[in-house]
């Protein structure tokens, strides 16, 4: 069991919980990932390490509710509560260095991880743009963490309801057209977004880093149910990444895959919405 | 009861067994059990426990069952195996205790297997009988991986008074035990129960501890282990490399398994992880592996079931008897053809292009070689996609032990003998050092290094 230390409400779907896990927090690194598990019968979820604290012991996860376990999980688990299973750090830790002027790139969830690679990247000396978006105000969080890091924070809603009106690839293709020196870009989103932004980027020719959510089961390179294609062979997105160059990913066949499940989440989130009303409905009666 | 053939075990049928995943042999009463010991020949030079890979003093427990003596037959091969309800059940016997059984030479040899197998789930039903764990010595031994060879390993060095502590990547212990095979040849709460037996010797088991990342093996034992066993397995997937392999619905057989056995998907909405089967489910490869898979797809709710195999039937690596239970429930085997494309529709799988394939001169594995035949390709229709055609070593371990010596396909190069590594305190086995096997070797290869290791810990001192 590992306990739930805080959990914060980041915004109407989007919670930040720090579990207990010191053996995980001291060896944390950037851009390294977790698998937890709920109870007994819960599915294996991997989720970014945002950040981790070797003193207190706790690892920061970010979670966004749009399955029925991630639903459950906001419903359900508290501070002072506990997840059954926490296992990490899995992966491939991104490689920070002093790259010179970096854009980091970041669309809903995908703030979360991106936002402790572009404190690093600023911790190793680099001049650090951000762009970050969501669909509207309400998915969008971390503004201030990531204007307190960043040189330079353009901030994007699809609907204009905070920020500029647009989609996070708008500011990117602005920046590299008005030929400023760009030495790397990472992109960590939905797909779609990392697509674009990768196909943005290879116009200019600037070198670009993805971090890719592709399903995964045991997260520990055992059942290959993540595997993506780079540069034309076939990854492990756990153990060889999650993160990739962008330029030769195959962002189609990621969101194929990405998308397998569809009616198996749709059908789980339903019966656990509909078994929730029922307790509601009976608690009032 | 004429001696020549072995007492048979009952199982469930076959027409019912495809709907469900309860366990197929169910098991020797005592009465069918004395009955099969009786046929035992006591002989003097007891070759069956040469045949076994931890030479389990098979004479003695068959003797103890025919005298009734039932909890010392449990105790008899307890002294040497702590898996035995496991072994019992996955050991291919057939290829070692039994074919070197002497009445085998003229009659069916003795049910050896069946006999562990009763011994066990008898004592499951009455006192559990716990190994003596001798003095205690102060060493501490680290355990990397919760598998047959780990388990082994941890409890023959428990037996001799070391303090032993187990690391296992997943969220249960069993490794491939729980992952991997399936619950209808190997079911779950047994594993649990051979489990906690080693646990109250005095085991420590802790789960979801990513060694490689949490600590180094280097670092175990700077803090405080005075030897590491590496027993991770072969947990890798591999892939055919044919193009539309990465469609939806192409599984490695490690993610079709794992879904189903560790996660439950088969009681999907139930337990959270789904699985997917469509109605014609195609299984590529021949071992157990692949027989496990073919006939999960089928209870999976699969209408057929299909081994693609690019040998004949004669050199399917599976055991006999696993062919023997596939056939019955109704697998189809696609012999001499191997698949060269995958045909994907709307990005799922509709289907696999074949090849025919005809035997040529034996290759180093001394099988003969499959050769495809010209202008023989042919299409298969299909909804799923199993490939089962082997595991590489685990990548974390070795990719994170500095200096440990790795051969060309990344698996530890250890002493087969006592699993000693290139570096000193360091000590591996099972499929990390060999390349996929069977569990009875993993646990013989984990035997050998515990032996190997209390020698190492006694003389350091």
């Amino acid at each position: 069991m590992y306990t739930i230390l805080s959990k914060m409400t980041l915004s109407s779907q989007i919670r930040e919980y720090v579990i207990e896990a010191p053996e995980v927090a001291r060896a944390a690194k950037l851009g390294q990932f977790i698998v937890l598990r709920l109870h007994e019968r819960g599915e294996r979820i991997p989720l970014t390490i945002v950040d981790a604290d070797p003193q207190a012991g706790g690892v920061t996860i970010v979670v966004q509710e749009v399955g029925k376990s991630t639903r459950e999980m906001g419903d359900h688990f508290h501070a002072g509560g506990s997840v059954l299973d926490f296992a990490g750090p899995l992966g491939v830790p991104s490689e920070i260095e002093n790259y010179g002027t970096v854009i980091c790139v970041g669309g809903g969830l995908g703030i979360a991880p991106l936002y402790p690679i572009a404190r690093g990247l600023k911790k190793a000396g680099n001049t650090v743009i951000g762009i970050i978006g969501a669909r509207s105000k309400d998915l969008l969080f971390y503004i201030d963490r990531m204007d307190a890091i960043c040189d330079e924070l353009h901030v994007m809603t699809d609907d204009g309801s905070t920020g500029r009106k647009g989609f996070t690839v708008d500011p990117l293709r602005e920046i590299l057209s008005s030929r400023r020196k760009i030495d790397r870009v990472w992109a960590i989103g939905p797909a779609i977004m990392m697509k674009v932004c990768a196909e943005v980027t290879r116009e200019f020719d600037v070198p670009t880093v993805v971090s890719l959510n592709s399903i995964m089961i045991d997260g520990t390179g055992m059942c290959g149910g993540c595997r993506v294609e780079v540069g034309g062979e076939a990854k492990f997105a756990c153990v060889d990444g999650p993160e990739f160059d962008a330029h030769k990913v195959n962002f189609d066949l990621l969101m194929s895959r990405q998308s397998f499940y569809h009616e198996e989440e749709r059908c789980a989130l339903d019966r656990y919405l509909a078994a929730e009303k029922e307790k509601e409905q009976r608690e009032d009666r | 009861m004429s001696r020549e053939k072995q007492v048979p075990m009952r199982q469930q049928d076959s027409d019912i067994r495809i709907h469900n995943f309860d366990e197929v042999p169910l098991g020797y009463t005592e009465e069918e059990a004395i009955l099969e010991a009786e046929r035992c020949l006591q002989c003097p030079n007891a070759p069956c426990v040469e045949g076994c890979p931890v030479q389990i003093d098979i004479p003695r427990f068959i003797d103890h069952i025919k005298n009734r003596r039932f909890a010392e037959a449990i105790a008899t091969i307890k002294e040497e195996n702590t898996l035995p309800a496991v072994c019992g059940r996955v050991c291919p016997q057939e290829n070692q205790c039994q074919v070197v059984c002497t009445l085998g030479k003229r009659l069916e040899p003795v049910a050896i297997g069946k006999l562990e197998r009763f011994c066990a789930d008898w004592e499951a039903e009455h006192e559990r009988y716990c190994p003596e764990v001798g003095k205690e010595t102060g060493y501490r031994v680290a355990v990397i991986g919760a598998g047959p060879a780990g388990l082994t390993a941890a409890g023959d060095l428990r037996k001799l008074g070391h303090e032993v502590t187990i690391f296992e990547l997943l969220h249960v212990a069993g490794g491939v035990l729980m992952y991997g095979i399936p619950e209808f040849r190997l079911p779950k709460e047994v594993v649990k129960r051979e489990i906690s037996a080693l646990e109250e010797m005095g085991v420590k088991i802790e789960v979801n501890k990513v060694i490689g990342q949490i600590y180094t093996v280097d670092e175990l034992l700077e803090n405080g282990y005075n030897a590491v066993f590496i027993g991770t397995g072969a947990g890798l997937p591999r892939f055919l490399g044919v193009p539309g392999e990465n469609l939806n619905g192409v599984y490695s057989a490690n993610e079709f398994l794992t879904r189903t056995n560790l996660m439950r998907a088969f009681r999907f909405p139930e337990y959270d992880t789904p699985i997917k089967v469509g109605k014609c489910v195609i299984t590529v490869g021949g071992g157990n592996v692949a027989m496990d898979s073919a006939r999960t797809a089928l209870r999976l709710g699969a209408k057929e079931s299909i081994i693609v195999y690019r040998r004949s039937e004669q050199e399917l690596p599976a055991r006999r008897e696993e062919v023997e239970h596939a056939k019955e429930e109704g697998i189809k085997f696609q012999l001499l053809t191997n698949p060269i494309r995958f045909i994907g529709k709307d990005g799922a799988v509709a289907g696999a292009e074949c090849i025919r394939m005809e035997l040529g001169e034996p290759d180093e594995s001394g099988r003969r070689r499959p050769v495809p035949i010209s202008g023989s390709e042919f299409t298969i229709k299909a909804d799923t996609v199993v490939v089962a055609i082997g595991n590489g070593p685990h990548p974390l371990v070795p990719r994170t032990t500095k200096g440990l010596k790795l051969s060309q396909h990344g698996n530890i190069v250890a002493d087969p003998k006592t699993g000693q590594t290139s570096k000193e305190g360091i000590f591996a086995g099972g499929d990390i050092v060999t390349g996929a096997a069977t569990v009875i070797e993993a646990m013989g290869a984990g035997k050998r290094a515990a032996a190997a290791i209390d020698r190492y810990l006694k003389e350091k001192k």
